[in-house]
């Protein structure tokens, strides 16, 4: 074990295991733009259904139950499935990182949404303000923050689930667990996955602190 | 992309005994993970420092992905089902051990006094009175973690206990995506099964709360 990890820390840090094509670097800018991209994509789709149900009420059994579905959703099955249908691309991929995201957004969207008290609301109707208005100038403010844990949580699955582009032979930190596992090469696997999870809990701990600055005014 | 239903009625006996192998190591995980997680959710919601540690550490092995830490096992457990089963389980603690120490929170500290006067010692009151009462949060972490842990298992067929997850590798592989379907779908249906026993464990484990929404 000991021996283990005195090579871990030899293979995340020698320098040639960071430059070049193959290097860390390259890799964990692969993984950062696979993530984003999908967050993104995933965010730009689930916001308006979630903004949508939370302020209609209409459709709330599906914000409740999408996120469940998605938890159960397995993730090797769809990138297999995708994979299958649209062939060697990065489609998989990315269909299987927003599938994986969406529900998670929309569900806390909703649940941000629905927190706000009906007084609220009738106020803003009150004022004279128009459906329109009050969802974005009452609504959204207000449902924020547990809008961006929605967005957090997210995009921390993301990454840890990013690793499947090299299931289907593209890069990102997963090539150091799937070569390391064809090579039998348990430091690689390992370097790969301290990787990813540093990535995660650092863009996590990012997120929070971005959080903690827009909400800072509104700590109850 | 086409299903080829001949294949689904020549192999149902092949699914059952999948689904049957991924329940295997399914069950098992969530058992083990509310097994580590109810003492560990415990010394979180009374020892306040411990709390952020724990969870902290949680939620950290949440983000190491799943192939890896199976990999990672290995060297410790080999390739037998207990390395399928401890990953999985350490997966669930990170919804386990919030949802538990959560659920402490509720009960309001009124109640666990009032048993406390009442003469029962701390570890009745917490088992007769503040696990009972934290138990609808409880079960609602043991619902999320069971779905989680029956779509994760798929990816343990790298170290061969994958059960359902094998056909997703064997369509992979003949570039056949009929079983790939299968799979997903009865993952979903294994999933949605699981959550609604809960549901009904749960509604039998609590008739005060039944009693309560008739009143």
């Amino acid at each position: 074990m000991i021996d283990l990890l005195s090579q871990l820390a030899a293979w995340l840090t020698s320098s040639g295991q960071w430059a070049g094509p193959e290097g860390i670097a390259q890799r964990l800018l692969e993984h950062v733009q696979y993530s984003f991209l999908s967050t993104i994509v995933a965010a730009l789709i689930a916001l308006p259904i979630g903004l949508f149900i939370g302020h209609t009420g209409r459709g709330a059994f599906f914000a409740i139950n999408i996120s469940g579905f998605g938890r159960a959703l397995p993730t090797v099955g769809v990138v297999t499935l995708v994979f299958l249908a649209s062939g060697l691309s990065m489609t998989p991929v990315y269909v299987s990182l927003i599938a994986l995201a969406i529900p998670v957004i929309v569900t806390n969207t909703y649940a941000g949404m629905i927190a706000i008290e009906a007084d609220t609301k009738d106020a803003a109707r009150g004022m004279g303000m128009t459906g329109l208005q009050s969802l974005w100038r009452v609504e959204i403010p207000l449902a924020a923050p547990l809008i961006m844990t929605g967005l957090r949580l997210a995009a921390v699955q993301v990454i840890s689930t990013a690793t499947i582009a090299a299931y289907v032979s593209f890069g990102g930190l997963g090539r150091y667990i799937f070569d390391g596992l064809a090579q039998r090469d348990l430091t690689q696997v390992l370097g790969g996955a301290v990787l990813v999870a540093g990535l995660a809990v650092t863009v996590d701990l990012i997120l929070a602190g971005v959080n903690r600055v827009l909400f800072r005014h509104r700590l109850t | 992309m086409t299903i080829e239903w001949q294949w689904l009625s020549t192999h149902t006996d092949d699914l059952w005994a999948l689904s049957l192998d991924h329940l295997s190591t399914a069950i098992p995980a969530v058992l083990l993970g509310l097994l580590i997680a109810l003492p560990l959710a415990v010394v979180a919601h009374r020892i306040r420092p411990l709390r952020g540690v724990l969870l902290g550490l949680s939620n950290i092995m949440f983000t190491v992905p799943s192939l890896a830490l199976f990999v990672i096992l290995l060297p410790i457990t080999g390739l037998t089902r207990t390395t399928a089963i401890t990953g999985l389980t350490i997966y669930t603690l990170v919804v386990l051990l919030r949802n538990t120490v959560e659920g402490l929170d509720s009960v309001p500290a009124k109640v666990r006094e009032a048993s406390l006067a009442m003469g029962r010692g701390r570890v009745g009151t917490l088992l007769k009175v503040e696990l009972p009462l934290a138990l609808p949060v409880i079960m609602a972490g043991v619902r999320v973690a069971s779905v989680m842990t029956i779509s994760l298992v798929s990816v343990a067929s790298y170290i061969g206990y994958g059960g359902i997850g094998q056909l997703f590798t064997d369509g992979f592989q003949r570039n056949f995506p009929t079983p790939v379907i299968a799979g997903v779908v009865l993952t979903l249906l294994l999933a949605l099964a699981a959550d609604a026993l809960l549901v009904l464990v749960q509604w039998l484990c609590t008739p005060w709360i039944r009693k309560g929404a008739r009143a």
